[in-house]
């Protein structure tokens, strides 16, 4: 039987991985996908749990696995309106580098 | 099963690695849907396999084609030119901080656990529409509104309005 916190500690590292990914990327569509990449950690942690512990008080054990399909829908519907909107930038722009939309600095 | 669990984890993180170093954005989303897959065989080990077949098939089948999409229609010569952050030892600090306190919290939780429950397709079917029905009309209407929303975002607006 695999410890709980061998699962746990793998959804921190991809978790983290995940977040250098949204730090240092300059491209939006990446930067999109190191967001899969921590939700991804999200839901491992979440599923990993809901696996290994009897329910508590008014949540059941299976309320981690519910949690984690809204997560899974939420990060669909993401996906699909962040390429519109990068679709949308790159006609308007002529480019998906973050660091080149700076209309609203001053 | 430790010896599947930790090739699988390595293949997640391997993926993990390729998404946030890797030079060409195709080979990128290529090491996220490795790592999205491995991520699947891991709920298998953990006896979820309904979760499992909703990430291959959600994941996989559209999340990696949607962003392929989107690399395809705005492809530009410009990515290999789009460069990292020049203070990614700064962002790589602080993910291995954020990494370090994340891990030493999990690794100082005692609480009792029990082995992996077996989560069947029935219970979280009844689940979802007992006690979950109302946030589950709710994640409905949300897709409904980011399907709208992005037609009419990415509609092109110069040709013929009517």
């Amino acid at each position: 039987m695999m410890p709980l916190v061998y699962f746990q500690i793998l959804s921190a590292i991809l978790f983290g991985l995940g977040a250098y990914g949204v730090l240092v990327r300059r491209s939006a569509v990446l930067i999109l996908m190191s967001v899969e990449l921590m939700l991804n950690a999200a839901n491992i942690n979440l599923i990993a749990v809901a696996a290994h512990r009897e329910g508590l008080g008014h949540f059941t054990n299976f309320d981690g696995h519910i949690i984690a399909i809204f997560i899974i829908t939420i990060a669909a519907a993401e996906v699909g309106l962040a390429m519109a909107i990068i679709l949308r930038i790159f006609r308007n722009r002529g480019t998906v580098d973050v660091s080149q939309m700076n209309v609203m600095k001053w | 099963m430790t010896i599947l669990f930790l090739v699988l984890s390595g293949m997640t993180i391997l993926g993990g690695v390729g998404v946030v170093a890797s030079r060409n954005i195709v080979h990128a989303a290529l090491f996220l849907l490795i790592s999205l897959m491995a991520t699947a065989g891991i709920y298998v080990i953990l006896f979820t396999e309904f979760l499992a077949l909703v990430q291959v098939l959600i994941y996989g089948g559209a999340v990696v084609i949607v962003l392929l999409f989107a690399i395809m229609m705005t492809r530009s010569a410009d990515y290999p030119r789009i460069s990292d952050n020049r203070l990614w030892p700064i962002a790589a600090i602080c993910s291995l901080v954020l990494v370090v306190v994340l891990g030493m919290a999990f690794w100082q939780t005692t609480d009792t656990v029990v082995g992996p429950q077996h989560a069947d397709f029935g219970v979280i079917g009844n689940s979802l529409f007992t006690k979950w029905a109302i946030p589950f009309e709710i994640a409905s209407l949300v897709l409904l509104v980011a399907l709208i929303g992005a037609i009419v975002i990415a509609r092109s607006d110069g040709e013929d309005k009517n």
